[in-house]
């Protein structure tokens, strides 16, 4: 079933594109040796070319071009082998040039796409128009002194990558998908680290809404949305706007918006006229970009693997489909699962990893990455289960205890007496006592009230402490009430 | 002779001699400098202690033996290249008190080789401008005048005006400038000295405030070819800072002047014959092929069917890239600040007041022709042209060597001349604007005078990176010329 909005005059579609600036992972900025680190005190990470000084030359960062290819490759698009550096010109006062450096009339990166997986299982392409390469402004601080505004010239220079989708998009659902997917796919890559709260993914949403069937409506762009829910939405929010002008007979007029989040409404930045008229030329300081085949090939051959490549890997090796795409979803769960199933039970690691490390980082507030309890520690649970050494019960106890202190298990064990009881004769002993206590009962099950089994197990059990082996408490219980 | 006479490779001569220290010569430009310059207004900031200081160093790495190429040798610099700790104004009130904290690639290449800086020579504001008359500064005053009418002031051309006057008046040895459509050869060619924009890439352009990226190229004037040779030497070479500076090793320019042009093939270009060109200008261009052909070169009628494109191309391309360069000064970070009400009000009282009335015109031509709707019609148009004028060029090398044609369409105006109409004051680059536009080197060579005395110049085209036939041609015709006449205001 296709996302509608249902109307008062009938259903609406909506077609969403989406314009992503992901700012690249890299030491340096795209045109200057500056650094580029989160977080650092204003313009400490500035140099003469990143202010605007007089006669100060950009000269690319091979380190950020590569960085783009990678993720041009992650995305199945076409590399272009030349490609060049526009300036975009406008006047504001944290872009100290009075022009951005971007990739405007001809891109790095071509035509590519990306799959998405939906709630209910399904998959979609969404295609890919281009990557292009370009500067981030400066930072204009409103908020410092009553009169004046301050600039941080931290992010000026700073290499961005603009994705641009194709109008593919089709919901809500499918836009957060989308953005999560290329969150995803770079940060495998490691060409962006994807901290949307640190301002590395950005997104632009174009929005339309139309009869099922009709030709494309005027689009509105709703800049610098967030986070994948706030994307979510504003797409929304931005479609019922559309269409509840559209039905009271009005007009769309082609305008540039903001996701006010605290209210779930869009609002209007600048209309049409108020757009900028940027004068894109080609910058006469930097000569066209062109790269060699054998360099692209070389950047492809080295390529780390990529989430859809991973998840069918996990499938092959016996997990389930939903367990391989959430091990897959962020790429440290999927090392910290493949540390644990190393050399061990692939599907076993899985529903550790899955269940109660899932369920015990979601408790106590945690990630993998500020994990409560290491890989390696997990996987020699796992090992203890797997020579018998615990019980699945059991195991779920020295488990907790690891969540207090990250202790190797087996010393968890040791110290707690954890260890389970294999021994035959401690268990036939225990359900001897167990059986001389409850000779009534005994009596009973013999006459036909069979499901009293489970309470001599219960017994038998809290007798041994809980470490009694089950399957051999069972059979021994079998065998002595026969 | 006086210490300001020397040639510049006669002075390296002299301090290798021991005949003189590069303090004494310094101090002998510096006293010159103090006695012409509150009346040519060629410099805009002497720098004497620190000219003192560099010579005194300079003499103590003589004496121990570790002399570079131009070691002890005065040079005034174009006030558009940036100096350490030394104020750069680009002849703009805009730059307001700005020092900068770096050095050009350029002039650190000079320190390095063991020149000593005497101060910042004047120019047309941001290097826009053919006669010097658009300098915030004041305009500078040609040392020449004419015979009949020696009272009335020329202008030395521009936009390196202060660089062609200093050299010609003896207030440097030598002097750096900037060409982007002849603003190192007209004005050369203006005041009776030499001057070479070489090929664009050779010299970076890191550290030179930026008019027109894709044609700026820095070069040197001095008073001979050879001086000229010696100087591009330690200027040129490939900087990784200079993303369009060339990989190319840099060859021994000076050996290259000596040469000789036999065998040389010397296109002459039907279409550089204006129609009203003045006669003395006609004979001195037929003088120069003449000079070449007794020396053993052979000349041909080339053509270079796009000439006709070249000034209005330019004047599409270069404000344009000017308009976005100038985008800069804006107030915020560096150099004059007008307060505003809010930001756009700090933008447009800063930038009316900072920019004089030749570089604001320009920025608005620039503005246009790069906006929507007349994009394709001016810049994308003045591209393809520019590629047609390139070509022009390289099929003239299949059947020639090098191309001579004049350096100016006339001798030095009057600085109240030509005030009323830009565009008629943009005629004076007719002949230079096309080896900017097509990046090829090009040298001017004093060569005679005019009814009036007043000096006038021949242009040697070559290849691109060349630079060393341009030097045997200009050399040359330098030799032939014999030109050996002087300025009425000189040291």
């Amino acid at each position: 079933m296709s996302y509608t909005i249902q109307g008062d005059t009938g259903p609406w579609e909506v077609v969403v594109g989406l314009e992503v600036h992901a700012q690249v992972l890299s030491k340096a900025k795209l045109f200057s040796g500056a650094a580029t680190a989160f977080g650092a005190e204003p313009n400490s990470q500035v140099s003469f070319v990143d202010a605007g000084f007089p006669g100060m030359l950009p000269v690319i960062n091979e380190e950020c071009i590569a960085q783009a290819v990678r993720t041009g490759l992650g995305l199945n698009a076409e590399i272009h082998l030349w490609s060049r550096f526009d300036r975009k010109n406008y006047f504001y006062a944290d872009l100290p040039q009075g022009y951005q450096i971007s990739q405007y009339a001809h891109p790095i990166v071509g035509r590519g796409s990306v799959e998405i997986t939906l709630s209910d299982g399904s998959t979609k392409t969404i295609g890919i128009t281009r990557l292009h390469l370009e500067q981030d402004a400066g930072k204009s601080l409103h908020d410092q002194h009553p009169t004046k505004s301050f600039i941080d010239l931290n992010r000026a220079g700073v290499a961005l990558m603009e994705i641009v989708s194709e109008p593919d998009i089709r919901s809500p659902e499918e836009a957060g998908a989308y953005l999560a997917k290329l969150r995803q796919i770079m940060r495998y890559l490691g060409t962006c680290d994807g901290n949307m709260d640190e301002g590395s993914l950005r997104a632009d949403v174009n929005v339309s809404v139309r009869r099922p069937g009709e030709g494309y409506r005027t689009r509105c762009e709703v800049k610098n949305v967030n986070s994948v829910k706030f994307v979510m939405q504003a797409v929304e929010a931005e479609a019922r706007r559309q269409i509840e002008i559209w039905e009271a007979g009005g007009v769309v007029e082609q305008e540039t918006r903001l996701f006010d989040v605290a209210r779930g409404v869009t609002r209007s930045m600048r209309s049409k006229e108020d757009a900028h008229d940027y004068r894109y030329f080609p910058d006469p300081d930097l000569p066209p970009l062109v790269l060699e085949q054998s360099w692209v090939d070389q950047l492809k051959a080295t390529l780390p693997e990529l989430p859809d490549q991973r998840r069918a890997r996990y499938i092959a090796m016996g997990l389930t489909p939903y367990d391989a795409h959430v091990l897959t979803i962020e790429r440290e769960t999927a090392a910290f699962f493949e540390e644990v199933a190393r050399g061990r039970d692939a599907k076993l690691a899985a529903n550790w990893v899955t269940g109660e490390y899932f369920a015990a980082l979601n408790r106590l507030k945690r990630s993998v990455t500020d994990s409560p309890v290491s890989a390696r520690h997990l996987g020699e649970l796992l090992d203890l289960i797997a020579d018998g050494t615990l019980s699945g019960k059991l195991a779920k106890e020295v488990f907790e205890a690891m969540l207090e202190a990250d202790e190797p298990p087996a010393a968890i064990v040791e110290r707690r007496g954890l260890r389970q009881v294999t021994d035959a004769g401690a268990i036939a002993a225990a359900v001897e006592a167990v059986l001389a206590a409850h000779a009534d009962k005994v009596a009973e099950y013999r006459a036909g009230k069979e499901k009293l089994f489970g309470f001599f197990v219960g017994q038998t059990m809290k007798a041994m402490a809980g470490k009694g082996n089950p399957a051999l408490v069972n059979e021994v219980l079998k065998a002595k009430l026969g | 002779m006086r210490p300001t006479d020397l040639t510049l490779a006669q002075g390296l001569a002299a301090l290798e001699r021991r005949e003189i220290s590069a303090l004494e010569l310094a101090d002998a430009f510096l006293a010159a400098i103090e006695r012409l310059n509150p009346r040519l207004n060629a410099y805009i900031t002497v720098t004497a202690e620190a000219a003192r200081e560099a010579a005194r160093a300079s003499d103590a790495r003589r004496a121990r033996g570790e002399a570079g190429p131009l070691e002890g040798i005065p040079l005034g610099i174009k006030d558009l290249f940036c100096t350490e700790g030394v104020r750069t104004t680009a002849a703009s009130r805009i730059l307001g008190p700005f020092v900068p904290p770096y050095e050009s690639t350029v002039t650190a290449q000079l320190k390095r080789d063991g020149a000593v800086f005497l101060g910042k020579l004047n120019m047309d504001e941001f290097a826009m401008g053919s006669s010097n008359l658009t300098s915030a500064y004041g305009p500078v005053e040609n040392p020449w005048s004419r015979a009949n009418d020696p009272a009335r002031r020329l202008v030395p051309g521009g936009s390196s005006g202060g660089s062609a006057a200093a050299v010609a008046a003896r207030l440097a040895m030598g002097a750096t400038a900037t060409d982007t459509g002849g603003s190192i050869r007209q004005p050369a060619a203006f005041c009776g000295i030499a001057g070479i924009k070489p090929t664009y890439g050779r010299c970076s352009r890191f550290g030179i405030v930026a008019f027109a990226s894709s044609l700026d190229q820095a070069g040197p004037v001095a008073r001979t070819v050879e001086d000229c040779a010696i100087l591009l030497r330690s200027m040129a070479g490939h900087d990784p800072k200079d993303s369009t500076s060339a990989r190319l090793p840099v060859p021994d320019f000076r050996a290259a002047v000596g040469r000789g042009v036999k065998g040389l093939r010397i296109g002459v270009p039907e279409e550089y014959r204006l129609p009203g060109m003045a006669p003395e200008i006609e004979a001195l261009w037929e003088q120069g092929l003449a000079w070449l052909r007794e020396a053993g070169a052979e000349t041909v009628p080339i053509s270079l069917p796009h000439t006709k494109y070249a000034l209005p191309t330019y004047y599409v391309v270069a404000p344009a890239e000017a308009s976005s360069n100038l985008a800069r000064y804006d107030g915020v970070r560096f150099g004059l600040r007008e307060s505003g009400a809010d930001l756009k009000d700090l933008y447009e009282r800063t930038r009316a007041r900072g920019f004089g009335a030749e570089v604001r015109r320009r920025i608005m031509i620039g503005t246009y022709v790069l906006s929507a709707g007349y994009y394709d019609a001016y810049y994308l148009k003045a591209q393809k042209v520019r590629a047609l004028i390139r070509r022009d060029f390289e099929q003239a090398w299949s059947r020639c060597d090098a191309i001579v044609t004049p350096a100016t369409p006339t001798a030095a105006f009057a600085m109240d001349e030509r005030q009323d109409d830009p565009v008629t004051m943009y005629l004076n680059d007719v002949f230079t604007v096309t080896a900017n536009l097509a990046g090829l080197p090009g040298l001017a060579v004093p060569a005679g005078l005019d009814s009036q005395g007043l000096p006038l110049g021949l242009q040697v085209i070559g290849r691109a990176f060349d630079e060393e036939t341009v030097f045997a041609v200009g050399g040359a015709l330098e030799r032939a010329a014999g030109f050996t006449a002087q300025p009425g205001i000189m040291a």
